[in-house]
């Protein structure tokens, strides 16, 4: 097996990753770096995101604004040391990017363009056009070219954390071109290996996002928190789930249900805003969680239009007009043609709520560390949590970016302040262990289970039992059957027995990875009786301070167990929970 | 829902195992909306696990999918079963050597694209305190366009002349480089200049557009690259006008980075 001894390694190649690399770089240029990815830098999935990143620049905002409207956007479930944090750091990340030569939209004045976004009291939202993550993305893989100390591993799967002696001393990985692998031996490592919605059937998130990274660190032992809060986002276009940016309401794109009838405003939203001049933080410039929820409640009453892809409502853009469209929204103008058959010009775009972010994921504090020594995380695939229980949009490119440095700058520290080195043979002890097993998959034999059935199956379940709405019953039966989808994924076989580029092992592994994750959804969702943000009961229709004020955490306990869920106190430094109010009226 | 069926002809290689590539149909139930990754990805769950090729955001921006459909370079994402009839053949982008499948090798791609100095050069840096850089929309204009390439590589395989020379840089590398000579914040022309006028980059181009034609981004690099000869061309001749030329040539880029 081929080893590579580095001072860092870094699992993902996304926004997060690549902030992360070059903070390395550029704090101690005597560093090794490498930075792997089961992708090319520039197909990682922070280029789907369009509308744009957070963070306070213009002289009508404070950060006290963006504070409040997060901690009450993810309904008080954020830790509030994390969110100062994130957003003090926010306007400085941002002009790096800037600096760094970002295309972001312009003011006549040539200053940075801020556009409305949901649940935002104030303009803050930088924005690309509406190919915000594109342009970061592009931006940072481009800068990290610069860099000599960065050693990227493209196309190289992750599949396993070597840990030795409670600390973390490196990965394993399965090299897509050879089919080998290689161990990647590292004082320590940061991963930013993005979420994982890939474990329901009807999302935004791209093939690569099936949750790899967090599962890795979950089966090392590290909690996965708060992963009951999964975000719908409101606006995606049925049968391929395509997004359409939140963007789109910021610039003035208004939800009609059958009727032409503007029905947030009989879920706590109103009242209307008039048409073409949206009002921040009311109506459709609400949060995700209660537009997606308004959806369900209108589906309920029989208001929506059925399609053939399903349920959908409305998003209104005509009144725009064409000029405006293509200049603030021409990707989603195209992405509706195209996929859709409809011109928002001209007509009203079907759809539908849409998964779309993990809120939970790998525990970390402040600093991006995990609870494992020499463990850090970083982006979609952490929980720092500056998100709660619902995240505000825009607010996770900029993540990408505090955190990501951040995490480089605590592994840096962690390194030169504990002095560790890496125990190289009884690294490598594991890392051919974990090649065993690879191998193993190899020679389970040829059984009746296909990726696929597998697959479909958590897809019914987890939409079924563990959506927009959930309970008791439903939730109960989802564990249960996902308990029993992890037993037979024990038998699965990997039916292409050839090295070079096998995605048939890969994606036995990424479902490997999901039904995982998606247990730990399911069972947090479960314990959680109270509705809080994103997580919604209908046994359970309040929410609880009392007994759920606190982070769910769950612990790995095998293959055949479902995981342990305990809780951890939220930080609360100055917002006490309150009553979101997203209604325009007393603004 | 309306269904049809279709067959998908799709050049398979496995480097382990076959000589030269070959070719297996497949007989595919697909949706009326369907694009062709749609009916590659049904053959990959119901007919054949050992299928591989690349693709993630079936949303054009990306840039994984790209293969040759029916002969020409698309995003399969972006390539609609309406637009074709029963019979659709898929090979891997021409000019690039397969890995296996429809997979390419991309490293050429990859070592290229450092070279032509693709981010922001300055003499120096600006500290974060003092902000950003002032740029009117009409500067963020002058580049925008050729900031949008998504690196899906269907300009390589419509470009004859790398088909000839894989030394030629190519048209998404150049137009990279063109990006970044544009934006108001650069002051890197001259160096990438060394790179993108010398033996290999610009003057190979022979000005056929095939790249702008199959861009599915609209990037235009074979504008771009024009532009780039045009621009190659006044600093060859104020070089050999001395001092007056010189002068004129500093003004020219100071004012592009007086900022």
């Amino acid at each position: 097996m081929e080893t590579i001894q580095t001072d860092v390694a870094i699992v993902g190649a996304g926004g997060a990753g690549l902030r992360a690399a070059i903070a390395l770089a550029e704090a101690d240029p005597g560093l090794s770096i490498t930075l792997l990815s089961k992708v090319y830098p520039m197909r990682s999935h922070t280029c789907a995101a369009e509308g744009g990143a957070a963070g306070v620049i213009k002289p009508d905002d404070s950060l006290d604004q963006h504070f409040s409207d997060t901690v009450g956007g993810g309904d008080w479930l954020c830790d509030q040391d994390a969110v100062e944090l994130f957003i003090n750091e926010a306007p400085r990340e941002l002009t790096r990017l800037e600096h760094w030569g970002c295309p972001w939209s312009r003011e006549t004045d040539g200053s940075v363009a801020v556009r409305p976004f949901g649940g935002m009291k104030i303009k803050r939202t930088w924005f690309a056009a509406d190919k915000s993550g594109f342009h970061i993305l592009h931006t940072l893989f481009q800068t990290s070219l610069k860099y000599p100390a960065i050693k990227r591993l493209d196309e190289v799967f992750t599949t396993d954390l070597i840990v030795v002696d409670g600390k973390v001393q490196g990965c394993c990985a399965i090299e897509m071109r050879t089919g080998q692998m290689i161990q990647v031996q590292a004082k320590a490592v940061i991963l930013c290996s993005g979420g994982g919605g890939r474990m329901f059937p009807f999302t935004t998130n791209g093939a690569i996002k099936t949750g790899d990274g967090m599962a890795m660190a979950y089966r090392a032992g590290v909690p996965l928190k708060d992963m009951e809060f999964v975000q719908y986002h409101p606006t995606g276009l049925p049968s391929t789930g395509i997004l359409l940016t939140e963007g789109c309401r910021g610039e003035g794109g208004v939800l009609r249900n059958k009727d032409g009838y503007r029905y947030l405003q009989d879920y706590g939203m109103g009242p209307e805003s008039p048409l073409g001049e949206p009002v921040l933080k009311t109506m459709e410039l609400g949060p995700r969680d209660r537009l997606s929820q308004a959806f369900w409640h209108e589906q309920q009453k029989g208001n929506t239009i059925q399609t053939q892809w399903g349920d959908c409502v409305y998003l209104d853009l005509r009144h725009l007009g064409e000029a405006k469209i293509n200049e603030r929204l021409p990707f989603v103008r195209d992405l509706a043609k195209s996929y859709s058959g409809v011109d928002m010009v001209t007509d009203m775009v079907p759809i539908r709520p849409v998964v779309h972010y993990m809120m939970g994921g790998i525990h970390t504090d402040i600093t991006a560390a995990t609870p494992l020594p020499g463990l850090f995380a970083a982006g979609e695939c952490a929980c720092v949590s500056i998100n709660g229980a619902n995240r505000l949009g825009s607010n996770s490119l900029t993540e990408l970016l505090v955190f990501g440095r951040r995490a480089a700058e605590s592994a840096v520290a962690y390194i030169k302040d504990s002095g560790v080195s890496v125990d190289g043979a009884a690294a490598n002890r594991e890392a051919t262990a974990v090649e065993a097993r690879i191998r193993a998959l190899f020679d389970r034999p040829e059984g009746d289970e296909t990726t696929a059935g597998l697959r479909q199956e958590m897809f019914d379940t987890m939409e079924g039992g563990a959506g927009i709405y959930r309970d008791e019953a439903s939730l109960t039966a989802t564990t249960a059957k996902l308990a029993e989808l992890r037993q037979r994924w024990q038998t699965l076989s990997v039916r292409d027995k050839s090295a070079v580029f096998n995605t048939d092992v890969m994606q036995v592994l990424e479902l490997g990875a999901m039904l995982d994750l998606a247990e730990t959804v399911a069972s947090s969702a479960l314990e959680r009786k109270e509705s809080r943000g994103s997580h919604q009961r209908l046994d359970h229709t309040e929410r609880d301070d009392t007994r759920y004020l606190k982070h769910s955490m769950a612990s790995y306990r095998g293959e055949t167990a479902p995981p342990a869920i305990d809780y951890l106190d939220v930080t609360i430094t100055k917002s006490q929970p309150g009553v979101r109010d997203y209604s325009g009226a007393k603004s | 829902m309306s269904e049809r069926t279709i067959e998908l002809e799709i050049l398979r290689y496995n480097p382990a195992t076959d000589e030269a590539p070959w070719y297996q149909t497949y007989t595919v139930p697909c949706q009326e909306e369907w694009v062709v990754l749609d009916a590659i990805n049904y053959v990959k769950d119901h007919l054949d696990s050992s299928l591989s090729y690349r693709w993630s955001c079936h949303m054009a921006v990306c840039g994984s999918c790209g293969m040759m459909i029916n002969g020409e370079p698309m995003l399969s994402c972006k390539a609609f079963l309406r637009d074709f009839g029963r019979k659709i053949r898929v090979e891997p982008l021409s000019h690039f050597p397969i890995e296996r499948d429809l997979v390419v090798v991309l490293d050429d791609f990859m070592e290229k694209l450092p070279r032509v100095k693709p981010y922001i050069v300055r003499d120096q840096e600006k500290p974060i305190e003092e902000g950003e850089y002032k740029q009117k929309p009409f500067e963020l204009y002058e580049f925008k366009q050729y900031s949008m390439c998504i690196n899906c590589m269907l300009c390589y395989a419509a470009c004859p002349q790398y088909g000839l020379n894989s030394e030629f840089i190519g048209p998404a590398a150049l137009a990279l480089a063109h990006r970044y000579n544009k934006d108001s914040r650069d002051e890197g022309r001259d160096q990438r200049e060394e790179i993108t006028a010398a033996h290999d980059g610009i003057w190979e181009c022979s000005f056929v557009g095939a790249c702008s034609e199959v861009c599915p981004k609209a990037v235009d690099p074979a504008g771009a690259i024009q532009q780039m000869k045009l621009a190659s061309t006044m600093d060859w001749y104020l070089e050999r006008l001395g001092g007056v030329g010189a002068r004129v040539k500093r003004s020219l880029s100071s004012r592009r980075t007086s900022k």
